[in-house]
């Protein structure tokens, strides 16, 4: 892998690659000191257009974790504030000859010309409504870790579909991994043609959720309601809050946070036996030091042209032992 | 309607001396004229003199072109370009927009209002008119805005805009939103007799967050694709459901209007339908919307964003449908020529807009008529008939008639673009495409307004 922009992109074989590798990392967190050499000297630009938390510290944190160097641009009070456009920010930001470049963006497609005009591997860390690569991949693998497959498994994504870049990388990273996908929510906020375009089935009711494996809500946000896509959040959450009314006995919940309690999710479920939510923050960790991995020390430029392509076995992180 | 010919509009070669020229051999096709065979055609004074047999015209005098295996048509009208002038002369100014026009094979252009600051008093289109007949390599109309400011709230002055040589009005890149202000410019046509070219946008429904948002405004067709990609979308009946409404009004108030760029299949739709009621309307199309669907925005590239958006299969089937129907009237380009800057970002941020004029015949060529979806000869006529609805007479070939020709070599294999662009600008989305087919020479009013580089004109006499 070159970059990672989408999951449209990626073949079934990246993604077992890289929840192997995730799981390899999940064993250097257990340890006393967390941290591995794999990506020392290399460095990584975080790029964020968008506010995030989890998102941001995460991919830092992965990032230090393999002893890179990172250098964290946020939009706010940097040259972006003063109108620099993105081309010439990613040619400034580039001059530092990092080796990759994690951008967040309020735009679809920010990271593929990020790709094109920079020579770093570039990772999607969102853009627009678009995508959100990492964030599939983590609850991919925050799912097999409790289900050994998704074969067979149904899925049902809930809530504001239309603007949801985590729900469109979901349905394609389920669907990947052989989950059958329902998306749901209200109708106004359920793009016409998803069905087609992604291959889900599409519900504008919670009457099936029964059915479901998995239940993955969504993130409202409030400003629809002012933009006349829902009449009231008090009547989304009656008719589209998951609680524990709705929610069966082993029925997984998911949700991509920040939550809004009491709107998409019932407290109660949120700090429940079923919800995974907080188990998702801990495997984007790991995950994402298994995309910048795969990225940077997985595969290489080989002096000369041509690529490095990496072994298909996972080499043992080796602790650091004493600071050198 | 009293017709004007099209060497009545403002350009550079209206002073120079007529040329005498024979084209011979030439595969002479003008549906309209109900001309299609092999003729030597002469240009004298400035009119097509005689399509005589060929190898019978006398060569003795002017310039003589060898035109064999070559198609003479007569040459294109659009009847919708930006030239950008005045404010925005980096992306295109009225020198390199008609040069532009001239090397496409179009003998007359018409620009639309919406520059900056937008042409709505008479002396805006004065001194644009002083300009064209200084700068402009073919015949240039200038539309003024039906609104002041493009603002779409108080009519502007459109009597003595009228007087001041204003061909049209339109207020084009936006809507007429306001169905009271509308009415009231269609009222007031009566008066000044031109026609108004119409961008037909519910704003209400093409921009999904609502009024409160209006920068996130849909930025490609709703449907399937916009569904995969997460982008807003503007949905075909945000267009066809303006049509409705202004063929409604045109109707009532005994108007006429022409709606530009059909997009969807809805709007073709309700074109017939106002047709066949008897509204007086007509309407146009582009290369871009017959050849291209959005199946193209997958690649997130900002060339194929343009507004209206590209949409699909089934829409462009229905738009080639209404073209050889007859119920869309001519092909236009809507020239819009955009700065690297505003085009190099993200989609959604990008400028809307393509630029067209130097590859429409070939395109419609290469993708519609040597496939043998659309006749040639459709294509020829559709390609000047945006001059009637703005009370030009139509280019022709008959004897007698103003010599606007343009020399085609159906054969001719090039790229799109590889040789850089006439235009100021090169935001094309056909660049990079195989092109067969191209225009060798215009001839406007019979002086030769464009002649290709590697096009070797012979000259006897």
């Amino acid at each position: 892998m070159r970059h990672l922009l989408t999951i449209a992109d990626l073949e079934r074989a990246d993604v077992d690659r890289i929840m192997k590798r995730a799981e390899g990392f999940a064993e250097v967190g257990r340890r006393d000191i967390k941290k591995v050499p794999t990506l020392r000297g290399r460095t990584i630009v975080n790029l964020f257009y968008e506010s995030s938390t989890r998102t941001s510290s995460s991919f830092e944190l992965a990032a230090k974790r393999l002893s890179a160097d990172v250098v964290s641009v946020k939009a706010v009070g940097s040259s972006v504030d003063k109108g620099e456009s993105l081309k010439d920010t990613i040619a400034t930001l580039s001059a530092y000859g990092p080796e990759a470049i994690v951008i967040r963006s309020p735009h679809a497609g920010a990271a593929g010309l990020v790709a094109r005009w920079s020579e770093a591997a570039v990772v999607n860390a969102g853009d627009g409504k678009h995508e959100h690569p990492s964030q599939a991949l983590l609850d991919v693998y925050t799912l097999l870790r409790r289900l050994d497959s998704l074969e067979g498994k149904r899925v049902w994504i809930v809530g504001d579909v239309l603007h949801s870049r985590v729900a469109r990388s979901n349905v394609l990273a389920f669907r990947m991994m052989g989950a059958e996908v329902t998306v749901c929510g209200p109708p106004t906020l359920i793009p016409r043609g998803i069905a087609a375009a992604l291959g889900c089935e599409v519900s504008f009711d919670l009457e099936g959720l029964a059915a479901a494996d998995v239940v993955y809500a969504l993130r409202m946000q409030r400003e629809r309601m002012r933009e006349t896509f829902v009449p009231s959040i008090r009547e989304y959450a009656a008719r589209y809050q998951i609680d524990s009314r709705r929610l069966g006995p082993r029925q997984l919940l998911m949700h991509p946070g920040p939550v809004n309690r009491g709107v998409e999710l019932s407290p109660e479920v949120i700090d429940g036996p079923n919800s995974l939510i907080t188990e998702q923050v801990e495997s984007g960790l790991v995950v994402r030091m298994a995309i910048l991995y795969e990225l940077l020390a997985g595969s290489r430029p080989q002096p000369g042209g041509g690529r490095i392509e990496p072994a298909d076995e996972l080499p043992e992180p080796t602790p650091i032992k004493e600071p050198a | 309607m009293t017709e004007n010919p099209i060497s009545s509009l403002q350009w550079r070669g209206a002073g120079g001396p007529p040329e005498t020229l024979v084209l011979t051999r030439a595969s002479v096709l003008d549906p309209r004229a109900g001309v299609n065979g092999v003729h030597d055609v002469v240009v004298r004074d400035g009119r097509v003199a005689e399509l005589a047999a060929p190898g019978s015209a006398d060569p003795v005098e002017g310039e003589v072109i060898d035109a064999e295996g070559k198609a003479v048509f007569p040459a294109f009208v659009d009847p919708h370009v930006h030239l950008r002038t005045p404010g925005d002369e980096d992306e295109e100014d009225i020198e390199t927009g008609t040069r532009s026009a001239a090397a496409g094979g179009y003998c007359c252009v018409l620009a639309m209002a919406n520059t900056e600051p937008p042409v709505d008093t008479a002396a805006d289109v004065r001194s644009l008119r002083e300009r064209a007949a200084q700068d402009a390599s073919v015949p240039t109309g200038f539309l003024a805005t039906v609104t002041r400011g493009m603002k779409g709230e108080e009519l502007t002055e459109m009597a003595e805009l009228r007087d001041a040589g204003a061909i049209g009005f339109s207020d084009d890149g936006l809507p007429i939103s306001n169905a009271r202000v509308l009415r009231r410019a269609l009222q007031y046509q009566s008066l000044v007799g031109a026609n108004f070219a119409l961008h037909e946008e519910d704003h209400g429904l093409s921009r999904p967050a609502g009024p409160h948002q209006p920068h996130l405004g849909g930025v490609m067709h709703e449907g399937v694709v916009s569904a995969a990609l997460g982008l807003a979308g503007i949905p075909s009946i945000a267009e066809s459901s303006m049509i409705a409404r202004d063929a409604a009004l045109a109707a009532y108030e005994d108007a006429r209007i022409h709606v530009q760029h059909l997009s969807a299949r809805e709007s073709v739709a309700a074109v017939t339908a106002a047709k066949d009621a008897g509204v007086r309307l007509t309407c146009e199309v582009t290369p871009h919307h017959l050849t291209l669907t959005d199946d193209e925005v997958h690649s997130l590239d900002s060339r194929f964003k343009m507004n209206p958006p590209l949409r699909s299969e089934d829409d462009r089937q229905a738009l080639i449908e209404g073209l050889r129907s007859g119920v869309i009237d001519c092909i236009a380009t809507d020239h819009a020529p955009h700065a690297p800057e505003e085009k190099e970002v993200p989609f959604e941020e990008a400028a809307m807009g393509v630029i067209g004029l130097e590859t429409a015949m070939a395109v419609l060529h290469t993708e519609l008529v040597l496939p043998g979806v659309i006749d040639l000869g459709i294509v020829v006529e559709r390609m000047s008939a945006g001059a009637a609805p703005f009370d030009l007479v139509p280019p022709s070939v008959a004897p007698g008639s103003e010599a606007n020709l343009v020399l085609f070599d159906p054969e001719a294999a090039w790229e799109a673009g590889a040789e850089g662009w006439e235009s100021r600008s090169a935001n094309s989305c056909f660049a990079g495409l195989a092109l067969r087919g191209r225009v060798l020479a215009t001839i406007v009013a019979g002086r030769v307004a464009y002649r290709q580089r590697s096009f070797a004109m012979g000259v006897a006499g």
